[in-house]
Order: C-alpha cells, then sequence, then structure tokens
C-alpha cells in the first residue's frame, strides 16, 4: 500500500484559506487544488514525430455572495500564493461577517482506480501502440496517403475544499489513442477518423485491438473516395448503434443543463413532467459507469458522481445540477460540477450521456425503411440551446434504397431542432453503445461519453448538395 | 502572480545556452494577466482575476524532437522541463528536417500592441462595463426578451522565445473585448454583438448593444427554408470563419503532409479572378498581428492567392525545409504548452468596391446568411467539403426578406472560392485570424424542408 498521498493542501491550510475567503462574508467559498501531468505522442507522416509531457499544478479560489462569484487561480500553492488568492476571489465580499469552516469527513478516492497510469508505463511502450496503428492503416489500401496517430494519456489529482465543509479528492487516469488517415484518388482527397478513450490506464490497451481501430479509420477515409454528395433536404435518418450519442448530447443534453434551464435560455426550462420526446425516448446521464470517458469518483466540487434520470419515457424528470444551482433551488447536486483545470470556475456538465436500449431488431429498423440515410458514425455537433437548434457531421453515411444500404455519401450536416428530433424517433433497437468525446462550453473542454443504440428518426434535414 | 520580476527573454535565453555538443533548445516562457467579468440580472455574475506563467521546452538532437512543458517559471520546475524534453527526444524518428529556427536577417514590424490601460484599470471599472452592456441591451428595444451573457474581458500577455541557434525575441501585447448574447421574441432567436480592442478606449459598446439588437431581432418570426439552389450572401463575420478554413488549408504543414486541397496546385487557379488574398500579422489593424512568429522570426506579410491564382503556402522551420524552401515567418502556438506548428495568424481578403446593400440589390434574389454552425463538423480543408447549419433572412428583390432558421448550406470550397461574385468593401477586423466582408457566392445548395 502506498503511503500517505499528497493531499496538494493541508487541510488545515485549506480552512486559513477559506476563512480568509470569507473575510469580509459570503454565502460560499471553495479552494480547489489541481496537479495534472499529461502525456501525448504523435506518430505522422510515418515519423514518431514527438513525445510530449505537461505538468501543471495551481488552485483556483471562488467565493460567492449572493449572486455573484469571485474567482482567482494562481499556480503558487504555498500559504502566501493561496492566501493572496483568497483576497482577489474575495474582492466581490463587503461588509460581511466573517466565519470559519469545519471539514467532514474526507469523500472520494485519493486512490486511483487505474492500474498502469501512464507515469508508470515506458514512454517505449506508448509510442510501439503508434507503429502498430500506423502499419495496419497504411496496408488497409494503397489509396492510403497519410496515416497520423497520436497517443495520450493524463493524470489529474486534485482536493477541493469548502466552506459547507466538504473536502474530497479525486485521483483521475485517462488514457487515449486516436488515428486519422487521408485517402487519395481521382475525386480527390478524403479523411477519416477512430478513437478509443477511456478512464484506464494503460491496461485500456490490453483490450484494444489497435490495428483494427486503425484499419477502421482507413475504411472510412476509403470508403469516401467512391462517395456520392448527400441528398439536401428532410430525409428519413437511421443511426447505428454508438455513432450518434452526440446528437442526444447536443440536441437534449445541454438545454438539460441547470445553468441554462434557469437562465431560460433553454427549450426545457419549466417542463419538467412534460412529454418531451417519443415514448421510446429514456436519457440517462450516469458520472459512475466504470472506465468510461466521461467518469469519476468525485466531480470538480467535491460532489461523488451520479446517476440521474433526465427524460424516462419521453417524459422529463429533472435536469443536471452543479452545486451553485442546486443551491439557489435548495436541493443537492447531481454531481455534474465540472471544470477543464483549476484555472476555470466549475459550471453544470455532462458526464456520460446516453439513450437507453429498445427492443427493435437493428437490422429491421433498416429494412423498414424504404428512402433514408444511414449514417455509421457522426463527428461533431453544436446547439443553441435558446432555440434547440442543432447541427452534428456525419464522418461515415450510407444511402438507404429500398430497406438497403446502398452506396456510400460523402460528409456532410445534419440540422435539426432537438424537441422535435426527438419526438421524431420512431424505433430503437437493443443494441447500446459508447463513444467518448470533447464537450466544449464557454471555452472549457471536459471527456464526456455518449451512447445510443441503433435509432431510426421520421425525418432529419441533411445539408448535402444533391436532390432529396 | 507568479514572478512578476523575471525577465522572461533573460529565463529563456539562458536555459537555451544550457545546450549541449551536437543539441539544440528552443525556449518560450510567457506570462498573462486575464480578467474577466460577466453580467447578468443587474448583478456581477462572475468577476475573475487570473495570473498565469509557464515554459516550453524543445530539444532537437540527431534530427529528433522531445518537448515539456510546465505551468510554471520556478528554477527547479524549469530545469526538470528541460530533462524531460531531453528524455523525450530519444523516441522520436530521426528526420533531418527536423531542427530550430536560426535568425533569417527580416526585420520586425514596429508594432505597438501593449496598452497599459488594460492590466492597470480597476476590476471595479471592468465590472461596470459589463454591468452598462447589460442595462443597454436589455432596454434598448421591447423586444428583447433576456440578455444571456455581457461579458468583458481581457488579456496582458508577455512572451519570449530563445534559441541556442542565436534566435531571440520579445514581445508583449494586450487586448479586451465586450461580447453581448441577446435573446429575441418568443422564439429565442440569438444575437451576438462584439467589439474588441487593444485599448479600453477602443470598446464601442454602443456599437455592440446595436450588433446584438439588430442580429436578434430580425430572426423573429424566422420560419424553415425549402430546398433548393441559390446565390448565397455571407456576413463579413461569416466570412471570416470561411476564411480562417481555407486559412487552415494554406498551412505548409497540411500542404507538405497531404492533408491540403491546395496540395500541388501553386501557380495554377484557385478562385475567383477578383480574389487576393494575403496573411498580413504587421498589419495593426488585424487583432492577431504581431512582430515575431512562434519561433521567434520576424512576421511578414505572404501572398498567398492573387488574381484567383495561388502563390503559395505557409511555413514555419520544420515544413519550409520538408518542402524545400524558408521559413515564411509563420510559426503559430497556442501557448507555452504546445509547440509551433506553420499557420495563418491575419488573413485579409482584398477589398471590393461594393457597400453590403449594393451587393445584395446586385444579387437580387437569394439568401443572406447571419450566422453559421457545425463549422468544425461540416467544412474540411482536405476535402473541401462544405456543410454547415444556417440562419439569416431571405434575399427578395435586392433587399433582405424573410427571416429563416434550420437551414442547410453546402458546396465545395472548391467550387465556392470559384464562385465568389462579390466581394464588399466593408471590411471588419474581427478577433480571430481572418478579417471579414460581405462576399457573395453563387449556386450554393440550400437544404430545408
Amino acid at each position: 500500500m502506498a503511503a500517505q498521498p499528497d493531499m496538494l493542501v493541508d487541510p488545515n491550510l485549506a480552512q486559513r484559506v477559506l476563512a480568509r475567503a470569507l473575510r469580509r462574508g459570503g454565502d460560499f467559498a471553495e479552494v480547489f487544488a489541481e496537479d495534472r501531468r499529461a502525456t501525448s505522442a504523435v506518430l505522422d507522416d510515418g515519423r514518431v514525430e514527438e513525445l510530449a509531457s505537461g505538468r501543471d499544478r495551481g488552485a483556483g479560489i471562488r467565493v460567492v455572495v449572493g449572486e455573484t462569484t469571485g474567482f482567482a487561480h494562481t499556480a503558487d500553492l504555498s500559504e502566501a500564493g493561496l492566501l493572496a488568492a483568497a483576497e482577489a476571489a474575495a474582492s466581490v465580499a463587503r461588509d460581511g461577517e466573517s466565519r470559519t469552516v469545519v471539514f467532514g469527513d474526507p469523500k472520494g478516492v485519493a486512490v486511483s482506480g487505474a492500474l498502469r497510469p501512464g507515469d508508470a508505463v515506458p514512454k517505449a511502450d506508448k509510442i510501439a501502440l503508434l507503429g502498430r496503428a500506423d502499419d495496419a492503416a497504411r496496408s488497409a489500401g494503397s489509396a492510403v496517403a497519410q496515416v497520423s496517430a497520436s497517443y495520450g494519456d493524463s493524470r489529474r489529482r486534485f482536493l477541493v475544499a469548502n466552506s459547507d465543509g466538504v473536502l474530497a479528492m479525486d485521483d483521475q487516469v485517462r488514457s487515449r489513442l486516436a488515428v486519422s488517415v487521408v485517402a487519395v484518388g481521382d475525386t480527390g482527397r478524403q479523411t477519416g477518423f477512430e478513437s478509443v478513450a477511456a478512464t484506464s490506464g494503460f491496461e485500456l490497451f490490453d483490450r484494444t485491438d489497435v490495428a483494427e481501430l486503425a484499419v477502421a479509420a482507413a475504411r472510412r477515409a476509403l470508403g469516401k473516395l467512391v462517395a456520392r454528395p448527400a441528398p439536401s433536404g428532410a430525409v428519413p435518418v437511421v443511426l447505428a448503434s454508438g455513432s450518434g450519442g452526440i446528437l442526444f448530447h447536443e440536441a437534449c443534453g445541454h438545454g438539460l443543463e441547470a445553468d441554462h434551464v434557469a437562465k431560460a435560455t433553454s427549450v426545457y426550462a419549466g417542463r419538467v413532467g412534460e412529454l418531451v420526446a417519443s415514448p421510446l425516448v429514456t436519457l440517462v446521464d450516469d458520472g459512475t459507469v466504470g472506465g468510461e470517458w466521461g467518469a469519476f469518483a468525485v466531480d470538480d466540487e467535491g460532489h461523488p458522481a451520479g446517476r440521474t434520470v433526465l427524460i424516462e419515457r419521453g417524459v422529463l424528470v429533472d435536469y443536471m445540477w452543479d452545486g451553485v444551482r442546486a443551491r439557489k433551488e435548495g436541493r443537492s447536486s447531481s454531481g455534474n460540477g465540472r471544470r477543464q483545470s483549476y484555472r476555470h470556475l466549475p459550471m453544470v456538465r455532462m458526464t456520460n450521456t446516453f439513450l437507453l436500449d429498445g427492443t427493435a431488431d437493428p437490422d429491421e429498423i433498416v429494412s423498414q425503411t424504404p428512402h433514408g440515410v444511414y449514417v455509421a458514425k457522426l463527428g461533431g455537433g453544436q446547439v443553441n440551446t435558446a432555440t434547440g437548434d442543432f447541427v452534428f457531421g456525419t464522418t461515415e453515411a450510407y444511402l438507404i434504397e429500398d430497406g438497403h444500404l446502398t452506396e456510400p455519401l460523402r460528409d456532410a450536416n445534419l440540422i435539426g431542432n432537438g424537441p422535435e428530433v426527438l419526438s421524431r424517433i420512431d424505433a430503437v433497437a437493443g443494441d447500446f453503445a459508447m463513444t467518448p468525446g470533447t464537450c466544449g462550453k464557454d471555452g472549457q473542454s471536459v471527456p464526456v461519453g455518449c451512447g445510443q443504440p441503433t435509432l431510426r428518426i421520421s425525418s432529419v434535414t441533411i445539408g448535402g448538395t444533391a436532390g432529396a | 502572480m507568479p514572478e512578476p520580476s523575471v525577465d522572461l527573454a533573460r529565463l529563456a535565453r539562458s536555459v537555451a545556452e544550457q545546450a549541449g555538443r551536437g543539441e539544440e533548445i528552443e525556449v518560450y516562457a510567457s506570462r498573462s494577466v486575464e480578467t474577466d467579468v460577466r453580467a447578468y440580472g443587474g448583478e456581477i455574475e462572475v468577476l475573475s482575476q487570473a495570473a498565469s506563467a509557464g515554459i516550453g521546452v524543445r530539444v532537437v538532437v540527431g534530427g529528433r524532437q522531445g518537448f515539456a512543458s510546465a505551468g510554471s517559471l520556478d528554477a527547479a520546475v524549469v530545469a526538470e522541463t528541460v530533462r524531460e524534453a531531453r528524455d523525450n527526444a530519444v523516441f522520436a524518428t530521426p528526420d533531418d528536417h527536423v531542427g530550430l529556427a536560426s535568425p533569417d536577417g527580416v526585420a520586425p514590424a514596429g508594432l505597438e500592441l501593449w496598452d497599459d490601460s488594460v492590466p492597470s484599470t480597476p476590476p471595479e471599472r471592468k465590472a461596470e462595463l459589463a454591468l452598462e452592456l447589460e442595462r443597454r441591451t436589455r432596454s434598448a428595444d421591447p423586444r428583447i426578451r433576456q440578455v444571456s451573457s455581457a461579458d468583458y474581458g481581457d488579456l496582458a500577455v508577455e512572451a519570449a522565445v530563445a534559441t541556442s541557434t542565436g534566435v531571440l525575441a520579445g514581445s508583449r501585447r494586450t487586448v479586451c473585448s465586450l461580447a453581448v448574447s441577446a435573446l429575441a421574441g418568443d422564439g429565442g432567436h440569438t444575437g451576438v454583438g462584439i467589439s474588441a480592442g487593444r485599448r479600453l478606449e477602443d470598446l464601442d459598446l454602443e456599437r455592440a448593444v446595436a450588433d446584438a439588437v439588430l442580429r436578434s431581432t430580425r430572426l423573429i418570426g424566422a420560419s424553415k427554408g425549402r430546398s433548393g439552389r441559390c446565390t448565397v450572401v455571407f456576413d463579413p463575420r461569416v466570412t471570416a470563419t470561411l476564411l480562417a478554413v481555407v486559412a487552415s488549408a494554406l498551412s505548409g504543414e497540411s500542404v507538405t503532409k497531404n492533408r491540403s486541397m491546395f496540395a500541388g496546385r501553386v501557380g495554377e487557379d484557385v478562385a475567383a479572378p477578383s480574389v487576393a488574398l494575403v496573411d498580413d500579422p504587421t498589419d495593426p489593424r488585424a487583432f492577431s498581428s504581431a512582430a515575431f512568429d512562434g519561433e521567434g522570426l520576424a512576421c511578414r506579410r505572404n501572398a498567398l492567392i492573387s488574381g484567383g491564382v495561388l502563390q503559395g503556402f505557409v511555413f514555419d522551420t520544420v515544413a519550409a525545409r520538408r518542402a524545400g524552401t524558408v521559413s515564411t515567418g509563420s510559426a503559430v502556438r497556442g501557448g507555452y504548452a504546445s509547440t509551433p506548428v506553420a499557420g495563418c495568424r491575419a488573413v485579409q481578403l482584398a477589398p471590393g468596391h461594393q457597400s453590403a446593400e449594393e451587393i445584395l440589390a446586385a444579387v437580387g434574389e437569394g439568401l443572406f446568411v447571419q450566422s453559421v454552425t457545425g463549422v468544425h463538423s461540416g467544412v474540411s480543408a482536405v476535402s473541401g467539403d462544405f456543410s454547415v447549419g444556417a440562419e439569416g433572412l431571405w434575399i427578395r428583390g435586392g433587399s433582405l426578406g424573410a427571416p429563416v432558421r434550420e437551414v442547410t448550406v453546402a458546396s465545395t470550397l472548391q467550387r465556392m472560392l470559384h464562385a465568389i461574385s462579390h466581394i464588399g468593401a466593408d471590411v471588419e477586423w474581427l478577433p480571430g485570424l481572418a478579417a471579414g466582408q460581405t462576399i457573395a457566392i453563387a449556386d450554393m445548395a440550400v437544404g430545408g424542408e
């Protein structure tokens, strides 16, 4: 068993810092200290171009007074550095009563469940993964013109202490491998991408077929060389299992974040208890799913990760909450307070968000679609939570004609409105799968998981250049 | 404030001088202070003050490059970062093209990019700006239902690059901005207004308010469009977004690695004859202007497209060596934690002579696009495939008509560059790597119901 883990900031010092932060009053104060180490390696153009290491350590301090939050961060974890940041964060407070803080029992784990965190893995082993990916992708077809493979691992330890008496720690280990391929043919260039990512140590690659992943990226690029332009207009769309959890993340997940709801910048504000989706839809956000990319023990405000049913059989059940929004509503956080680093304020964020299985057969969903588009893989997306309007891009798609997949299609964006699309889901299969992603909100990126079984949306607008 | 007294250039040079025999070292050190204020509901929602500093070290030995970075200028941390970069270099594949920049004799432009008012103005005054921005937007028009955010933000950053090959460059700059997001009508139509500058007095609060109000209110009642093909007129901000994607395909890094639709096309017609595109970081009007690039060489004006003909690409040292040429002073880096890469910094499309109104009148019938979504998922600088979500107004009888939302606009970048039929005189200098003006592009596919 390891010795007493480094707590980053001694709890007694954290108490003094919080007392300083509340010196001029305030409803809430928090200190978040973080130590992050990361390694990345890139193979491009047949060569290992670079191995890079990054180290970041510091603390963010916030003070909440009524509706106002003061925030400051520092890379200096000494008592002087932390107290100076506490003073800056406290500048929003005026003439209040000072008070002291007593912590409860520590929450969260200080020891990661990862078997082989990146900092304990020889660099040569990480590099070897990239060579395997490059070889496999290049052997997938003579039209493969370029391969880039990137490896990344990170270990993020933090301590969070607040004036409610919360004292919590987490040790988050993540690993990722991504392959992107360019294929060149008479029709021009096309790209393919595939990745694996998990809250896990290097053992992730014991259970990942790296060559298969690289070939999947290459096939995606090669297939599009012979693809025809996607149609333009409204068509039925079948999303393959695990291909398009991003749709639920964008189309409704962001609108169910309590900060958007509170500001009435969500189309779902004030609609708990209402039917907001097809009865086939049950949507869950769950930070506790072991190993998934968006999983953790405690969130970045010290609350345990949770499982929140957002929509149950089409009915809106609840939103996702961070500590600040929950406090205002007199309820508890759902464990959705997340931040990119100690330099950022936490806000309501998704963890792993997914649609639960239905009962249909995935092959029958296709065979019962006379005409439409089958999306085997989606890329990124974007939503305006105030209108619910979203877009997301296809990176592998096929035409469905007479119930069969026929020609591959070039990349295009799908556009729709969240509530409308959710109500148009008319078939859900039982073949659930997850995909890792990176979610951006207000300039902050955090790892998230998305997932869904094969399903059909009766009508979505696709932005190709051919007639629908 | 971490180590406010450290002279960044001296620190960078002293570390770079530790290079051993057969070894090259580059050190990038930076330090910044920033303030961000968000107003909401008549109160300050967030006041954030932050100071950051960090170092990034590249070591090249025997054609192998290693990199390490740390968010600290502490001597012990710097020493560990150098060790780690050296250790990382062992694992790279040897490549004769890999190496650091050397002084190339090009003199840096004399640019004044710093104003003391940004770091020295008290946060209370900045908070007042955010509050006033919110208050004025809310009261500007009865159709504004909500101001979802009103932000003031600034950044003052100092940086230095030094190499064991003789490069030494230091720079500093300030930026500040106002941004407000207004929601109009029952549909939650969103309009964002922005104003940015290098000095607080550059900020035009009235303009940001007017922009947000116009952009949100004119979408009230927007409906989905019908599918078809038509001429599309892009708002200056959308043009800037489009040019940024085109610019990414003009990076020597993308080109030498077969990841650009422009690879192998220098000297060919790639755009309409009226198109002239330059990357000129020495133009002080650009918010991203700079005297030095990410490797410490002087930034310079690079012609990209002239008379519709592709002139060339932008290069950093490594991409230039791969292509058998020399750096164009175009290394960009995201900060101390990332390595430099070839890229454009301040792209401008040469303005035409028409106003936006004259272009609408000339187009007659079509779609005016105010904002686009899904650029990162639907536009590829590799294939040129272009598909975005759009909102805006129909152009009817030569002027703006009914509002439209939830349509797609699609083509390929290659076809779009050739189909540019009008270029406006109304250049807007915007935060980001490209300026923009009103442009019209013929024959795009609009997808709706």
